[in-house]
């Protein structure tokens, strides 16, 4: 910023604001219609960028001046790609599921016609008597949003859009605080860590604050290795800067002078945006050397952690930074203590960081406003898996699994049943039914047998297997494990052996048992986190589904016919027609062989039991059937070769 | 299922980017905390790391080439055999998985003959499994080079690997009648 006199803080950063508020001001103000692009991951993978050119294309081709905004994630992965149109005489409208054909459609009959297409509409971004309103809908309205409230606003490649709209001024207002005070606000907000084991923020800022040495470090940890998780993804791919803000907010706090962000370089598109996101905020003077022209000063770069699961955890974090394996250490000393090279390290995660702009920006009662009072704030979860809208979602601490699971993400699709949910990933646990009306916070969740980890939620309907869930999360932190401690290298290994031979169905009587041993030991004898929590998938499902595991040991049955040695396929042949072969050309191992009266069998030693044949058969026949345990289907002869 | 352990042959490409490599290391301090942001830029120029590389790395930061071997198996990024052509990513997140992702797994796997991790030996095909995507809601997902497919199942498999056949032989034709086109032309 070429400034002759020197300007306060405030004045700098009240000019800074001024710029970007005119250029919005200017966006807002362009005459004809607008578009906003949901640009994440999930979007693009949708084909966002297909729909973005062939928008393009045709605005260019009718001669139609519009603007083309690029965004973030919404948060509505089910409905993806998303477009929000502003045409001149209408409410802002959000189209769902815009392909390339959808969004040609949309300029020729919206943007030429004036007919905005209500079938392909979710609902309207402002209240009108024209249109449903979003907000009339339980998907948006039981959402609050704190962390992930600028998500698919602003263009996360636009460090001016994140200004106009707020950003940055809690930054201004910190560097003009004491650091004391700062630490004091995040105290009593009572903000708690979102990576997994809500630590309070506060208490290990002020640990490190109190440590000594000058120089500190403050490490945004995005390395997200749920391997069913997106969150932490998602919010630096849609609104990086209020994660760096909140980091320039801790380094202040406790003094640190260096930032990093650890991001896993698996994520390139949230690598991109947050060092673009770092560059744009060193040119405006809101980080690097003296920023907004003061005294403090925070330099952030990037490090792209390499994939390995057990480097989320915090020593283990800094080793992988310093150039080693990562494996995780004895604590103490904590990182706030001795960090990475030594230094007195605070490590907080993504969706912690970025609460606390808000928190400086309108003050701790605020924040203890939403959720509970032992966990204030809210959660943001990942729902996928077997819901009618999955995707990202925001709720305040408190919310029943049910609410979030039925109200916001409208239940369990195909009228199927609910069985069960798996929240926190390998290291949290399966929840059944009964604890539907479990309040989603820190505390209620551990004492379920789950945890908040991650937040990523599976919900999983009557058709999963709680044996085949547990094993799968097994065979994860088994791999992942570093192998430092024997309990956790051979006791995961162990407890992965027993379950794999359960859905063999050669599981023993003993094994159950076994398990639970095994699980105690594992947990009791593990340095870190991912051993102690490893046994978790297993304990809860063991506690809570205990008949699934009996009907695998005793009877060799699958009830939801998952595992897939202990079911078969085979086909009715009184439903069977006759000529009929939609199930012969779909089957990957030709399997399926045309008895003497032309109906169809299963070749039971050659199927791979995919499953193809079940949808391929055309419903009014219905004859493919899957049962357990295999012996219960029916033996179909295959007719001898014909020489021709 | 055909051995893996064989070296692959550096491709004259792969030794021209290899001498490139050696050039940038400069760009890089020789301390230890350089290792991984190393081994990620050699990995972007070659896509994989191939022992003649891990030799230049060690002895830019004068360590034993089998500590950076340890360093760089503890990660799953790295890969020591070069991707294929046609890089197939089957995710088997918690959502894939719970959808089959494993069965699409094995589909590949059969029809190429090559387990995940591997690559075909004419270098066209690799496999690899890769965590959460990002698109749960499409799952069982599979990524093929940069595109994703959701709902892929496994009678998708065959039709896609056949597409890839398919616009390879039509390249192979379009190529051999360009290059006797040429010798025509001489
Ligand atoms: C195996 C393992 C994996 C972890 N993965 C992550 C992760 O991906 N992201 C994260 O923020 N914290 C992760 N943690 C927790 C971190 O060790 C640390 O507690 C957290 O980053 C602190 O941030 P917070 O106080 O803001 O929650 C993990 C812990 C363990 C034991
Ligand atoms: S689990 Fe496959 S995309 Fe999320």
């Amino acid at each position: 910023m070429p400034t002759g006199n020197p300007k306060t803080i405030d004045q700098a950063f009240k000019d800074l604001r001024e710029e970007a508020r005119t250029r919005w001001e200017e966006l807002r103000q362009t005459p004809g219609p607008k578009f906003r692009l949901g640009l994440a991951t999930c979007g693009i993978a949708s084909g966002a960028l297909n729909t973005k050119v062939a928008l393009e294309e045709t605005l260019a081709e009718r001669g139609i001046m519009a603007q083309i905004r690029t965004v973030g994630c919404m948060g509505h992965c089910y409905a993806e790609p998303l477009l929000v149109v502003e045409n001149p005489g209408f409410p802002p409208l959000l189209y769902h599921q815009v392909s390339p054909g959808k969004a040609k459609m949309i300029v020729r009959s919206f943007l030429e016609g004036g007919d905005p297409l209500f079938e392909h509409v979710l609902g309207a971004m402002e209240e009108n008597d024209m249109i449903p309103w979003i907000m009339d809908f339980p998907r948006f309205s039981n959402e609050v949003r704190v962390i992930t409230a600028l998500c698919g606003v602003v263009d996360p490649e636009e460090i001016s859009d994140y200004i106009a709209l707020g950003g940055y001024a809690a930054l201004a207002r910190a560097l003009e605080s004491e650091p004391e005070d700062l630490i004091r606000a995040v105290e009593e907000a009572g903000l708690r860590g979102r990576g997994g084991a809500g630590f309070p923020t506060g208490k290990k800022w002020r640990l490190c604050a109190q440590a000594a040495g000058k120089r500190k470090v403050v490490i945004c940890n995005a390395d997200e290795g749920d391997p069913g998780a997106y969150m932490d993804r998602t919010l630096l791919e849609s609104n990086p800067h209020q994660v760096l803000e909140g980091m320039a907010i801790c380094a202040r706090a406790v003094g640190a002078r260096r930032g990093i962000v650890y991001v896993r370089a698996e994520y390139p598109l949230a690598v991109r945006l947050i060092t673009t996101a770092v560059q744009q905020a060193e040119k405006l003077g809101l980080l690097g050397e003296s920023i907004l022209g003061g005294d403090f000063s925070f330099h952030v770069q990037v490090f792209r952690g390499s994939g390995a699961f057990v480097c989320g955890e915090e020593t283990a974090l800094l080793r992988s930074i310093e150039g080693k394996r990562g494996m995780p250490r004895h604590r103490p000393p904590f990182p706030v203590q001795e960090g990475l090279e030594g230094l007195p390290t605070v490590i907080n995660n993504v969706k912690t960081l970025a609460s606390v702009p808000p928190i400086v920006e309108k003050g701790p009662k605020w924040f203890r406003g939403v959720g509970t009072p032992r966990s204030p704030g809210t959660a943001v979860f990942s729902v996928v898996g077997d819901v009618v809208h999955p995707g990202l979602v925001e709720i305040p601490m408190g919310t029943t699994l049910r609410s979030l699971i039925f109200d916001v993400c409208g239940g369990i699709p195909r009228r199927k049943s609910f069985k069960a949910v798996q929240i926190g990933g390998p290291s949290g646990g399966c929840l059944p039914e009964d604890f539907l009306d479990t309040p989603i916070d820190f505390d209620s969740l551990v004492e379920a047998g789950a945890m908040m980890g991650s937040g990523g939620m599976v919900v999983m309907d009557e058709d999963a297997c709680m044996v085949d869930v547990a094993r799968y999360f097994l065979d994860f932190t088994q791999k992942e494990s570093c192998g430092k401690c024997t309990f956790c290298r051979i006791g995961t290994r162990q407890i992965l052996e027993i379950l794999e031979r359960m859905t063999r169905g050669e599981g023993r009587e003993e094994d159950l048992g076994l398990l639970e041993t095994l699980a105690d030991v594992v947990r009791r004898g593990s340095l870190c986190g991912l051993g102690k929590t490893a046994p978790n998938p297993v304990l809860t499902s063991l506690r809570y589904f205990r008949e699934e595991y009996e009907a695998h040991v005793r009877e060799k049955r699958c009830p939801s016919g998952t595992c897939r040695a202990l079911t078969a396929f085979y086909i009715d042949l009184d439903l069977c027609a006759r000529g009929c072969d939609a199930c012969v050309g779909c089957c990957p191992v030709e399997a399926i062989f045309t008895t003497l009266n032309r109906k169809k069998g299963i070749d039971q030693t050659l199927c791979v039991k995919c499953g193809e044949c079940v949808a391929a058969c055309p419903e009014e026949y219905n004859a493919v059937k899957k049962v357990s345990p295999p012996h219960l289907a029916p033996i179909v002869e295959r007719p001898p070769v014909q020489e021709t | 299922m055909h051995e893996q352990s064989k070296e692959f042959e550096l491709t004259a490409e792969e030794a021209a980017a290899l001498d490139e490599i050696a050039g940038a290391l400069g760009r890089f301090g020789q301390e230890r905390g350089n290792l991984i942001p190393i081994l990620q830029m050699v990995q972007e120029r070659l896509s994989y790391l191939p022992p003649r590389a891990i030799e230049l790395v060690a002895s830019h930061l004068g360590m034993a080439p089998c500590e950076v071997y340890g360093v760089a198996t503890f990660y799953n990024q790295f890969r020591f055999h070069p991707p294929g052509r046609y890089r197939i990513k089957v995710c088997l997140g918690t959502a894939c998985h719970v959808k089959g992702g494993d069965i699409i797994l094995e589909n590949f796997e059969r029809k190429l003959g090559i387990r995940d991790g591997e690559t075909t030996p004419d270098r066209e095909f690799s496999i690899e499994r890769v965590a959460c995507v990002g698109c749960c809601a499409l799952a069982p997902v599979t990524v093929i080079n940069e595109t994703v497919h959701g709902h892929t199942a496994p009678s998708k498999v065959e039709g896609l690997l056949l597409g890839f056949q398919i616009e390879r032989e039509r390249k192979e034709r379009e190529d051999k009648k360009h290059a006797d086109g040429e010798s025509q032309d001489h």
